[in-house]
């Protein structure tokens, strides 16, 4: 389903990515993790198409489509969410509203017919449930004035919403304590159908708990340095990263 | 002879050149403004003694005046002897099918979700007798009439309500008010007139588009809109649909009485031809709005959406002189390309108790220049006088100019003003969040900006609400980036 290969991608002229190579089946759910400034939230970035960030070189290619081609929202109708690190706010603008106006840009690009709001309150209804989200959520601001808690609740809505193909979370669970934490991560695996497949960008395991990963990668300096199942993410919360650092710098150091 | 001894002797040389009306056949004055030409429109409209020697008056004064250069926009002069003053309505072609319409038109009327049958009305389209909106005129006037209530043609009203006319024309914004305000007096084509009697509550919100004989918006429109005692009326003025026009030169007036705890709400769209992307053409809209909440407990409240025009000069005010009456302005000012608007609003506190509440929201696009001017003034007498006042300018790119004149002149100390300015740009993070979501760049600056004009478009009657917010996406089209 998405495939990368060789990618070098920079920010302000910084190189951040230097040759990173992954691969994600359909129905598979990744983590990465990784120190931080390792290049996590830049890897989500590039896959968005957010114009700060330059690739230099490598290919990504996505169901079959040059996915770096492709303008940001062309890539999100074809199926990719990034659920943000930090979401942004648009005061005035409804939560309710923007999503409606978002799913139904989503469907005309697939041809379907847009949903009026009867039938988009039936969908948001059905949806809502499975994050917890009261109504009173749904009318307000996009993420105005939410606490950290609630602005990732809403990014996991949007995504139960919007049925992407793969949904790259990025440090969704930092700041959640454990029942924002579990409200979540039942949201998630309530889309995980054997289809869809996620991108988990985490610092800690206690996630994985939850959300439990296929492949555990850990991403240093730019690159993918180790792979694994779900007992690396156990033996990282263990030792660290120091000693994944000493192998990788003593390497390049050869 | 000076130029100026010349006007003198213009002014006070009374013989009235009756040559020139024996032309009265004709539908158009000759271009340029005299004597002549106001006792033309005058008599083309077979206007009462007391009405032409208002104008004459008027006229006389304007010659007296030189335009105003204070507002923060540049355009070339302006040849006022290059304007016809008088054409006769004309009417619009008649078209058999939509078809016939000019697609770019079309378009818009699509975007902004006309239905056919209205798109059909404004284009002129011939439409078969049993939709005729005539009829539907007719029921309307009807039912108002039954009330008590005038809603007619200024035109109509000087010969059917002449006390009415003669008691309150020119009794809020008087001809000596400004160049504009004088020009209008002296020529003005038509208008629309509306009258609420004591202690009723207008039913329905009256829109220009149900006026009977309107004859097409002019370009010195004038329109007088009295409430009686406890009276009630929502006023709409405008169409979302674009407006092309080909006078350049709009200079209309609207004056405004409420009386004892009555309340008049005024909401405007003006959607004037902008000119193309490289400013060529487009509407000069110079206009002068006032209201007088003459009673105790009165209200005046002005919501406008302006996003046409090249240039717009425009301050809807009101003079708060019933003890705790209360005046609102509600705006939202969209220039893109190479408009420029220099908007605002007067609040004049005179009575005891009296407040005023100003929201201003100016977007500026393109190379636009947006500018919110307004002047708050509480006189001695006007004890525990409150104003709020918020005026936040948003940004689309770097080119374009945001402005705030705010003026204020406190002379009592028991008064509380309040004033609140923010400049915002739409940032690149909340556009790339919603491309995230699948929503367009443009769709996303219509999303934000409508988002934040939200406290005004509250104030709009629903279904205009609904209507300003496509047209608000609509001129903003390729502001950014
Ligand atoms: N917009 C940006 N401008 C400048 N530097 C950036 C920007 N985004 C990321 N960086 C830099 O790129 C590096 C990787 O950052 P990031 O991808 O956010 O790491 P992580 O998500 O793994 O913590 C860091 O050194 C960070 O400072
Ligand atoms: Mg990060």
């Amino acid at each position: 389903m998405l495939s990368i290969k060789d990618l070098v991608a920079s920010v302000e002229e910084k190189q951040i990515l230097k040759g990173l190579n992954f691969e994600v089946k359909p129905g598979e759910v990744h983590a990465i993790m990784g120190p931080n400034g390792s290049g996590k939230s830049t890897l989500a970035s590039v896959l968005a198409g957010r114009k700060e960030y330059e690739v230099n070189s490598g290919t990504v290619t996505f169901n079959g489509e040059h996915l770096l081609e492709m303008s940001p929202e062309d890539r999100a109708r074809a199926g990719i969410f990034l659920a943000f690190q930090y979401p942004v706010e648009i005061p005035g603008v409804s939560n309710a509203n923007f999503l409606k106006t978002a799913v139904n840009e989503v469907r005309k690009s697939k041809g379907l017919e847009t949903l009026d709001s009867k039938q988009f309150l039936k969908v948001m209804q059905e949806k809502m449930k499975l994050v917890e989200m009261d109504k009173a959520m749904t009318q307000r601001s996009v993420n105005e004035g939410f606490s950290g808690g609630e602005k990732k609740r809403n990014e996991i809505f949007q995504m139960a919403m919007l049925e992407p193909t793969l949904a790259i979370l990025d440090e969704t669970d930092s700041g959640l304590d454990i029942d924002a934490l579990r409200i979540v991560a039942n949201g998630v695996n309530a889309l995980r159908d054997g289809k869809r497949s996620f991108i988990v960008i985490t610092h800690y395991q206690r996630l994985l708990d939850y959300i439990v990963p296929d492949h555990v990668h850990v991403l240093y300096k730019g690159r993918i340095v180790k792979s694994g199942t779900k007992e690396l993410a156990l033996e990282l919360e263990e030792k660290g990263y120091d000693w994944i650092k000493e192998e990788v710098d003593s390497s390049v150091n050869a | 002879m000076s130029d100026d001894l010349k006007i003198l002797d213009e002014v006070t040389n009374s013989e009235y050149k009756w040559g020139f009306v024996s032309n009265i056949e004709s539908d158009n004055a000759p271009k340029g403004l005299s004597e002549d030409i106001v006792r033309f429109i005058s008599a083309k409209k077979n206007e009462p003694e007391w009405l032409l020697a208002y104008r004459l008056k008027a006229y006389r004064h304007w010659l007296t005046l030189t335009e105003p250069t204070w507002p923060n926009v540049t355009y070339p002069s302006i040849d006022f002897q290059d304007i016809i003053y008088y054409s006769a309505p004309k009417t619009k072609p008649t078209l058999n099918s939509l078809d016939e319409l000019d697609p770019e038109i079309k378009s818009t009327f699509d975007k902004l979700g006309i239905s056919l049958e209205e798109q059909k009305r404004l284009a002129n389209v011939a439409v078969d007798a049993v939709i005729d909106s005539v009829s539907v005129k007719t029921t309307f006037r009807e039912s108002l009439g039954e009330l008590g209530i005038i809603f007619s043609s200024f035109s109509e009203a000087v010969h059917e309500h002449p006390d009415l006319i003669k008691k309150y024309l020119g009794s809020v914004v008087p001809y000596t008010d400004n160049f504009y305000a004088a020009l209008n007096a002296a020529v003005f084509s038509d208008g629309s007139f509306c009258y609420i009697p004591k202690g009723v509550r207008c039913p329905m919100e009256l829109s220009t588009y149900f006026r009977i004989n309107s004859a097409g918006t002019g370009q010195f429109e004038r329109t007088l809109i009295v409430a009686e005692q406890g009276a009630y009326v929502s006023y709409l003025e405008g169409c979302t649909a674009p407006m092309r026009d080909e006078n350049q030169l709009h200079a209309a007036v609207v004056e405004i009485v409420s009386h004892e705890e009555a309340t008049v709400k005024y909401s405007t769209v003006q959607n004037w031809y902008p000119g193309d992307k490289q400013g060529k053409g487009g509407i000069f809209n110079f206009v002068t709005k006032r209201g007088i909440c003459l009673g105790n407990r009165s209200k005046i409240s002005w919501t406008q959406v302006e996003t046409g025009s090249a240039i717009t000069w425009k301050y809807p005010s009101v003079i708060l002189k019933g003890d705790n009456s209360v005046g609102e302005f509600y705006s939202v000012a969209v220039t893109n390309n190479m408009q420029q608007a220099d908007t605002g609003t007067k609040m004049i506190h005179i009575g005891k108790n009296t407040s005023s509440t100003i929201i201003s929201k100016g977007i500026s696009g393109g190379r636009s220049q947006n500018s919110y001017r307004g002047l708050v003034k509480i006189a001695k007498g006007a004890v525990k006088a409150r104003n709020f006042s918020q005026c936040d300018s948003l940004l689309l790119g770097d080119q374009c100019g945001a402005h705030t004149f705010p003026y204020l002149e406190v002379n009592n100390k028991s008064s509380k003003v309040e004033h609140e300015a923010t400049t915002s740009k739409v940032g690149e993070d909340q556009i790339f969040y919603c491309n995230q979501r699948g929503i367009s760049t443009e769709d996303a600056v219509g999303l934000i900006v409508n988002g934040y004009c939200k406290e005004v478009f509250n104030k709009l009657p629903m279904e205009f609400a609904v209507e300003a917010q496509k047209l608000l996406a609509i001129s903003l089209e390729g502001s950014v980036g």
